[in-house]
């Protein structure tokens, strides 16, 4: 059952990942792009990392795909302007993707995996009997982790000043209220009062 | 049970125990995930079979109350939404990993909980800039 789950899911991602690259439509991709990350989040959860998953789902599907989306959108594809210098780049494209081809198939043949490798999921396994592998995640990150947890903070920084910079445009001609000036403004400079007499009106040095 | 990238027996094994009711525990999800699949492909072929066709060029046209389409749909729009939605996911990291640290505060003792703090101050440094930029503001 688990297999059989297993393969459904891992199918179905390797296809949308197929079709991210393959569909016309930047918009179809991020579609698919947000399958792959769905079914990914099923293979986390028969590995038994439900935390992982459901975060993948929050994260990835939920804010990233959107992202990508808004990207795609800004980007006003032209798709006669793209096909026009592909003959152009054709042979240089070829060769390095030949060149790609040759380097995954020597990475895969000669691939081989350590003994000591196959020992190691057995002892990582053995401690989390009986608690969540979000208490798991828990116990490691915030203490033996803790210089990657604070790398992951300064990234989170450096990835909001970043975008602030990028996007942030001053605007000419936007009124703004601004309360503290309303609240520091003296009724002395702005108000004056005036005893008018009767019949007289206002003399011409006020008004 | 088997497992499909056995690696080694005793793994295996190990992991097939464990897995099993955690894997049971979401069977209500893919039950419920392939009702609903059924349901919308239901819906989706019903009509191909099924309904009335007299197609017509003027029914697939664009109607913009009575006009032509003026435009393409597609329009690049401002980069602030663009903003607001990258400001939105930083924090939803940031809670994400808010989520362990609650489960395990009890164990994780005052070392745990400073480098929850430090992790919250680099963050409020760069929330306390968005602030005072503007990037908050829509004008």
């Amino acid at each position: 059952m688990t297999a059989l789950f297993f393969y459904l899911f891992s199918t179905v991602a390797v296809a949308s990942a197929f079709m991210v690259i393959a569909a016309r439509n930047p918009v179809h991709s991020v579609l698919y792009l947000i399958l792959a990350f769905v079914n990914a989040a099923g293979l986390f959860i028969l590995l038994g990392a439900e935390f992982l998953a459901m975060l993948l789902v929050v994260v990835y599907v939920g804010a990233v795909a959107v992202l990508f989306l808004f990207v795609v959108m800004m980007l006003d594809v032209d798709f006669a302007e793209l096909r026009q210098g592909f003959l152009q780049y054709l042979p240089i494209g070829g060769l390095i993707g030949l060149i790609f081809l040759v380097e995954l198939v020597l990475v895969v043949s000669t691939w081989s995996i350590s003994p000591d490798a196959l020992q190691v999921p057995l002892a990582s396994n053995a401690p989390l009997e009986g608690i969540t592998n979000t208490e798991a995640i828990g116990r490691v990150l915030y203490t033996r982790y803790a210089y990657f947890f604070q790398a992951a903070g300064l990234i989170l920084l450096v990835a909001m000043i970043g975008a602030i910079v990028l996007t942030l445009r001053e605007r000419a001609g936007v009124k703004r209220q601004d309360i503290s000036a309303q609240n520091a403004r003296d009724p002395k400079e702005v108000l004056t009062l005036h005893d008018v007499p009767s019949r007289k009106g206002l003399p011409e040095s006020v008004s | 049970m088997g497992y499909a990238l056995s690696l080694s027996e005793g793994w295996d094994v190990a992991i097939g125990c464990r897995m099993t009711d955690l894997v049971a525990a979401y069977l209500p999800l893919a039950i419920f995930i392939g009702v609903s699949m059924v349901i919308a492909g239901a819906l989706l072929v019903a009509p191909y079979l099924i309904a009335f066709k007299k197609p017509d060029p003027e029914k697939l046209s664009a109607y913009e109350c009575g006009f032509n389409a003026f435009d393409d749909a597609r329009m690049k729009f401002d980069v602030r939404f663009y903003l607001v939605a990258i400001l939105f996911i930083i924090f939803d990291l940031e809670v994400a990993f808010l989520f362990p640290w609650a489960i395990t505060f009890g164990d994780l003792g005052w070392y745990g909980y400073w480098s929850m703090m430090c992790f919250l101050g680099i963050l409020t440094v760069g929330f306390v800039y968005e602030w005072k930029k503007g990037a908050l503001e829509w004008d």
